[in-house]
């Protein structure tokens, strides 16, 4: 490496990842915003299981509550929607998310960048392993007075991929063609979607690529904190040319740091698994908390519910409805308990982290059944130090910062005293 | 040499002066109230008071508890939760498990041969089964707190409480007291209540003898005996139980002070305690790496 290279020669694609990233929701937010005017129809549907491919060959716009509720999270304007949607009845124990959307609903649907959402013409709701999700959507269904199609993803109750659960979610995606077709006008067009899918396909290799770089020393890329950034385009622009080119680019800025040894934090000092979504009314916040003892989040569940590629799955162009099922099947939520534990165990060895830490959402029952368990398997049968802490995804209330601080601090502190002392 | 170390937990501040040899010579203690810089100050003050010392005889200060980056005096800061372990094994070698019951915080925390954490359990979002539990039933029933448990030991009908919560507790004991039951029968209760929430607590963690109880609620006989009844052994309770943290924070405190000591000796550069660093500046980041639109919080 020429060390007399000055910083800008050296760092030509640092914050690409992000700005190309905000630049690319801008525009799919514009598009939505534009939507009804233009004739297109659009499609409510949830990231995890959400079957894009498969819509866009209808052209419908996809409208996706979950990531409007978060980045509401974000800008803080969450807490106040919450309560509109408490004001109309909804218990605090329902999830943040939901009451969320609701309060944004009832306050007129503007988004949380200002844009003017449209009407669904379908709500399409994939259960996958959230029982929440069926509630939601019967709500948005009453209220915009729409029609709801399930499509109903069996639970990976066994551990793997059931040929039953495949041929079961096949044909219901067949019953599903005619109703697009009704609503849209447009035929289903099976050359299409193979196409959407072969975008789709790419897409995934390259952002697993980004996925492992995080098994380097010091990780380049922090697979929690940035990958909530980095994973936005593969899950509501899947299938789209420009997702792959999202990634194309976003692998530069990866690469760059890989070459000149530099990561997310100054310096890398613990390395660990994060189970479970962010609080993102403190997202900030919470990240200060780690990075204050060098904690660079090598691997996430977070990152994998709207799609689990990073073992292999990939959409196949020449089995598109089969692999749609498979895809639904294998979203993080819709994993069975043992799996989401031995696939943090197999994060942990993989990425070579130091611990685990669990994040658990208050209102999210999805994520945290079994998250006092997995925490249990993890401390007392594979001897990973790990820490359970909890707040919530989209409520700030539950965000208690002297509480978690502590937590945190203790948790690293022994971790450190016990490397210092091996040292 | 002598060290300190400062606890400034949610209810009470507490301060501990350790001499080279490990010995406490001086404490001093008082309700944290309002203002938190001034609470670590005080006790500060009241511990150097009993030793007669001043403060630049004092070569190293950890703060620790909710207040531990107040103690703008200290060199060091560590969680309570590292400091009660430190402590509890100080005092009691043999010590594998740890309940601390304070004034809005319980916690189970399992530590090795040496004291140091391997895991650690908190209460979370509510104070049910913290020591302001017990202060809710001894407002509402007019006994002192520090009586509550010779007073609840009286009893031989315990009732059942059943609220789990802090604030609600009131309201049972006041229809309890109005069907005219026994005050005793009713406190007793209240400890068992208590210590069911606190052995499932460290239950999580995993209870291995021996178990060492401490916080301000290790006062209370009354508690000891409900919680001995619960786990079925015997526990150990310092007269220092409230200290422990700050023990724990002077013994580290003393630990890193006798290894800076040794080290400077063995260089030839005997010098007295440095003052207090400046902050370095911090590490310049990412080039290039844009803040996160819309995020504008700034680390409390």
């Amino acid at each position: 490496m020429d060390t007399h290279q000055s910083d800008e020669q050296k760092f030509r694609y640092q914050g690409l990842g992000r700005d190309l990233q905000k630049n690319l929701l801008t525009a799919w937010y514009d598009r939505i915003e534009g939507a009804a005017d233009a004739g297109r129809k659009v499609a409510y549907l949830f990231v995890p299981g959400n079957i894009a491919e498969f819509l866009r060959v209808f052209d419908f716009e996809l409208v996706f509550p979950e990531v409007n509720a978060l980045q509401c999270g974000v800008r803080k304007t969450s807490g106040d929607l919450i309560l509109k949607a408490e004001d109309v009845g909804y218990s605090p124990d329902v999830c943040g998310y939901v009451k969320n959307d609701i309060g944004m609903m009832l306050a007129g649907n503007v988004g949380p960048s200002g844009h003017k959402l449209p009407k669904p013409d379908l709500l399409l709701c994939a259960y996958c392993g959230c029982t929440t999700f069926i509630k939601w959507f019967e709500a948005l269904s009453h209220f915009y007075d729409v029609p709801l199609v399930m499509l109903d993803v069996p639970y990976m109750r066994s551990g793997k991929i059931e040929e039953t659960d495949r041929k079961y979610i096949v044909s219901q995606l067949k019953e599903l063609i005619p109703i697009c077709e009704k609503i849209t006008g447009k035929k289903f067009d099976h050359d299409k979607l193979t196409e959407i899918i072969k975008h789709s396909t790419e897409a995934e290799e390259l952002w697993v690529d980004i996925l492992h770089s995080a098994k380097h020393r010091p990780s380049p890329f922090d697979s929690y904190f940035e990958a909530v950034f980095f994973m936005a385009p593969i899950y509501v622009l899947r299938g789209l040319p420009e997702c792959t080119g999202y990634y194309r680019e976003a692998m530069k800025e990866i690469t760059e740091r890989i070459e000149h040894g530099v990561g997310p934090i100054p310096e890398e000092k613990v390395r660990v698994v994060i189970e479970g979504p962010p609080p993102w009314p403190h997202f900030r916040a919470f990240w200060e908390m780690l990075k204050k003892w060098g904690v660079c989040a090598v691997a996430s569940s977070y990152s994998k519910v709207g799609g689990f590629w990073d073992h292999g799955f990939r959409h196949d162009p020449s089995r598109p409805l089969e692999s749609i099922a498979e895809y639904c099947l294998t979203c993080y939520t819709n994993l069975s308990l043992p799996m989401r534990t031995e696939l943090l165990r197999s994060y942990a060895e993989e990425y070579s982290a130091d611990a685990i830490l669990i994040h658990s959402v208050k209102s999210c029952r999805s994520f945290s059944v079994g998250q006092a368990d997995m925490r249990d398997q993890f401390t007392r049968i594979w001897d990973i130090p790990t820490l359970l802490i909890e707040s919530d995804l989209a409520d700030p209330r539950y965000f208690q910062a002297a509480q978690l601080r502590n937590r945190i601090d203790a948790f690293f502190e022994s971790l450190e005293h016990k490397r210092l002392v091996r040292a | 040499m002598l060290v300190a170390g400062v606890d400034v937990g949610s209810t009470q501040t507490k301060a501990v002066i350790l001499n080279e040899n490990s010995e406490i010579i001086a404490r001093g203690i008082l309700n944290t109230g309002a203002n938190v810089v001034k609470a670590a100050e005080k006790a500060f003050q009241a511990a150097r008071s009993q030793a007669k010392v001043d403060e630049w005889e004092i070569t190293s200060v950890a703060g620790t508890g909710y207040g531990r980056y107040k103690v703008h005096f200290g060199d060091i800061q560590i969680t309570e939760i590292s400091c009660h372990a430190r402590g509890a094994n100080f005092i009691f070698p043999g010590t594998r498990t740890i309940l601390d019951i304070g004034g809005q915080d319980t916690k189970g925390i399992r530590v090795n041969e040496k004291g140091e954490v391997v895991d650690f359990c908190m209460n979370d979002k509510c104070a049910a089964g913290t020591g302001r539990f017990l202060g809710a039933a001894a407002d509402v029933m007019s006994i002192p707190l520090d009586d509550l448990g010779e007073v609840a030991l009286r009893s031989n009908n315990p009732l059942r409480i059943t609220n789990v919560c802090t604030v609600f507790v009131e309201t049972e004991i006041m229809n309890h007291l109005s069907r005219g039951k026994k005050g005793e029968d009713i406190l007793a209760g209240v400890h068992q209540s208590i210590a069911g929430r606190s052995v499932s607590l460290i239950r999580r963690v995993g209870v291995v003898p021996e178990v060492t109880f401490t916080g301000g609620v290790s006062k209370n006989i009354g508690m000891v005996k409900a919680l001995e009844e619960k786990l079925g052994c015997a526990i150990n309770v310092s007269d220092d139980s409230q200290y422990m943290g700050a023990l724990g924070a002077a013994i580290i405190a003393l630990e890193r002070a006798k290894a800076r000591h040794d080290g400077q000796e063995a260089e030839g550069t005997k010098t007295p305690r440095m003052p207090k660093m400046p902050k370095m500046p911090g590490m310049p980041g990412m080039p290039g790496m844009p803040g996160i639109p819309g995020i504008n919080e700034e680390p409390q």
